[in-house]
């Protein structure tokens, strides 16, 4: 029920007269235990409430955890500035840096960069130098990473203590359908500071990737809260928005995740755009609002099954027996 | 959860819940003096469960979790919920308070002005303030002291006192009167026993104080005073303060202001009879 809740106040954060004290407590779990604490934050920021010093105590870390991100991205750029390679900020850093809605009040972790692939050695190399090192030390999750992932296996780096994802594409090679990388790249726009983000179809269509073609849909409210917020903004600026993102996603072989992405946008959050509801919409929807009272996750069947799933969109069968035999004897 | 409650330490409210019945009930006991966390919203949740169904019962066993968890918290037995409770609400406070910034320190307020003592482990900052509390001193908290970035004020936070090894012996002759939970034995921090805060400290837990001395004690050595220069001052508070990295702009300027206006000594002490003089004195010289 919480997360419910949760969704309905971001959507309309005037839904909030209705709650008691308890109902507040278990909101605010649901949106710690989801990350989405700092937007809804954001969302009920003016609005006197019961719980507005622990808004004001998410909007205040927020806060800083934006300027954090933006300096832990100018980091990166000045480590990767000689090598003249185009690097495309994603996620949460790209919607602070490019200063959209979606940023605002967000939670963001690691830094998660796109680059040409072509240029991945380097981009390591020069990262390696700038003092990041390597997360994963086993032989296997390197190898594994650096043959069939869409990125090199994660850095950190040693004295900020803070990851860095580097991206060559936005799902894994061995996934069924296969993203334009060039496209992504090429049509990416240039921010003030030389860094880049994708365009905003692509913004859309990476978000909705790594929610319904990749992944078990952890943290998913929040990756939809990302889609909501993109697609009302980008919708706002242009009108024809929905359509060109259509047509986009069927050239990156996404369609589908994209159009899951819309409907379930539209119905937890009122998204504009968005086809009829379909049947397995309501087993997405279960998963994504399972959160009971505590923050603690419900149907536990949903999701296992959305795990297997993960693993079932990411390998083909074959490769899929042999990887997990291969972790099931590391045991 | 099965069981829970609800409780404010200080500024900060918390709800506790638990899949057995023990650690809520003592909580209950011991913070039966506190006030309920304001309009009812809790800031931080704990939750004390079991890492599968059947160890409710078989070889009970409690994980700690919350709104904020570390990856690789070792259970608890049962025996020992009530401390696997109070370990939760100081994991929340450690990793997600940003209101204040936290200094992991002890701290005890006589006229409006407080007193910190802050130290490694075993410095006994704990059985100091826990002492200074049966002399006349009020107990602002034996683990954290809360600074305000906007006033530069201490808030207390007097959670129970958490009484290790001969530190309870001493406190049990030192405050027959007082109120302590069961004796914890064999915890991975050895034996511990909570001893509840005075009634003046709990009435008082809402009045900040101002800062007045901050005292780094260390325990076994012979008795010694040295003045410790704010630049010192500042790096060790720096690692003494669990959400300094984390308040950025806010916690620089909250810790540089407390630093600049803060007399600050080390002192050794072979007893605690030598530290409480040593304490008095220096409040008076120069606090």
């Amino acid at each position: 029920m919480s997360a419910l809740w949760l969704a309905m106040a971001l959507e309309d954060p005037s839904t909030y007269d209705m709650l008691d004290a308890d109902g507040w407590n278990a909101v605010i779990a649901a949106a710690r235990a989801e990350q989405l604490i700092g937007s809804l934050a954001v969302r009920l920021e003016g609005l006197t409430i019961p719980a507005a010093r622990i808004m004001a105590d998410a909007r205040a870390s927020a806060e800083q955890g934006r300027v954090a991100a933006l300096w832990e991205a100018e980091a990166a750029r000045r480590a990767l500035a000689p090598l003249g390679v185009p690097i495309v900020l994603l996620k949460g850093t790209a919607f602070v840096a490019a200063g959209l809605d979606a940023g605002r009040g967000r939670s963001i972790g690691d830094l998660d960069i796109l680059v040409p692939r072509e240029h991945l050695d380097a981009v390591e190399a020069a990262l390696l130098a700038a003092g990041w090192e390597w997360v994963k030390p086993d032989p296997y999750d390197d190898a594994y990473y650096r043959r069939w992932m869409h990125e090199l296996p994660p850095l950190i780096h040693r004295e900020r203590d803070r990851m860095i994802d580097v991206h060559h594409t936005i799902l894994p090679p061995t996934a069924r359908p296969t993203p334009d990388a060039g496209a992504l790249i090429a049509d990416a726009v240039a921010l003030e500071n030389g860094l880049f983000v994708l365009s905003n179809e692509d913004m859309v269509i990476h978000a909705a990737a790594h929610l319904f073609a990749d992944g078990d849909l952890q943290g998913g409210l929040r990756n939809l809260w990302d889609i909501d917020r993109l697609v009302r903004e980008f919708v706002e600026r242009d009108a024809g928005f929905l359509a060109s993102l259509t047509q986009r996603a069927a050239m990156h072989d996404l369609s589908g995740a994209v159009a899951r992405a819309l409907r379930l946008a539209r119905r937890i959050y009122g998204t504009p755009g968005g086809g009829e509801p379909v049947a397995s919409d309501a087993l997405f929807a279960r998963r994504l609002l399972a959160r009971d009272g505590w923050g603690r996750l419900r149907h536990k069947g949903t999701e296992f099954g959305f795990y297997v799933r993960s693993h079932w969109l990411r390998m083909p069968p074959a490769m899929l027996a042999r990887h997990l035999w291969t972790k099931f004897r590391k045991k | 959860m099965r069981y829970a409650t609800t409780l404010r330490i200080g500024p900060v409210g918390f709800r506790i819940g638990s899949d057995w019945r023990s650690p809520v009930d003592q909580l209950r006991d011991l913070y039966r003096d506190y006030p309920q966390p304001s309009d009812g919203i809790v800031d931080f949740n704990v939750r004390l469960f079991a890492a599968r169904p059947w160890r409710r019962f078989v070889r009970p066993s409690v994980m700690i979790g919350g709104d904020f968890t570390i990856p690789d918290a070792a259970p608890l037995p049962l025996a020992q919920g009530l401390l696997a409770a109070e370990m939760g609400m100081n994991l929340q406070m450690a990793l997600a308070q940003r209101r204040y910034l936290l200094l992991h320190a002890s701290a005890v307020e006589r006229d409006g002005r407080a007193l910190l003592m802050t130290g490694e482990s075993g410095a006994g900052k704990s059985t100091l303030a826990a002492l200074l509390m049966t002399r006349g001193w009020r107990l602002m908290g034996d683990e954290f002291a809360l600074l305000d970035p906007a006033s530069g004020q201490i808030h207390a936070f007097p959670r129970l006192v958490s009484l290790k090894n001969e530190a309870i012996t001493v406190m049990e002759r030192a405050a027959p009167d007082g109120r302590f939970g069961p004796l914890l034995a064999g915890t991975p921090k050895g034996d511990i026993r909570h001893l509840v805060p005075d009634a003046a400290a709990i009435a008082a837990m809402d009045r900040p104080a101002t800062p007045a001395l901050l005292l780094f004690p260390t325990y076994g050595q012979a008795s010694d005073v040295r003045v410790v220069e704010p630049a010192e001052t500042f790096v060790r508070l720096t690692q003494a303060s669990t959400n300094y990295v984390a308040m950025g702009e806010r916690g620089f300027d909250a810790l540089t202001g407390l630093v600049a206006r803060l007399p600050v000594r080390a002192i050794d002490y072979p007893d605690t009879d030598t530290a409480l003089a040593l304490v008095e004195r220096l409040w008076g010289e120069v606090a």
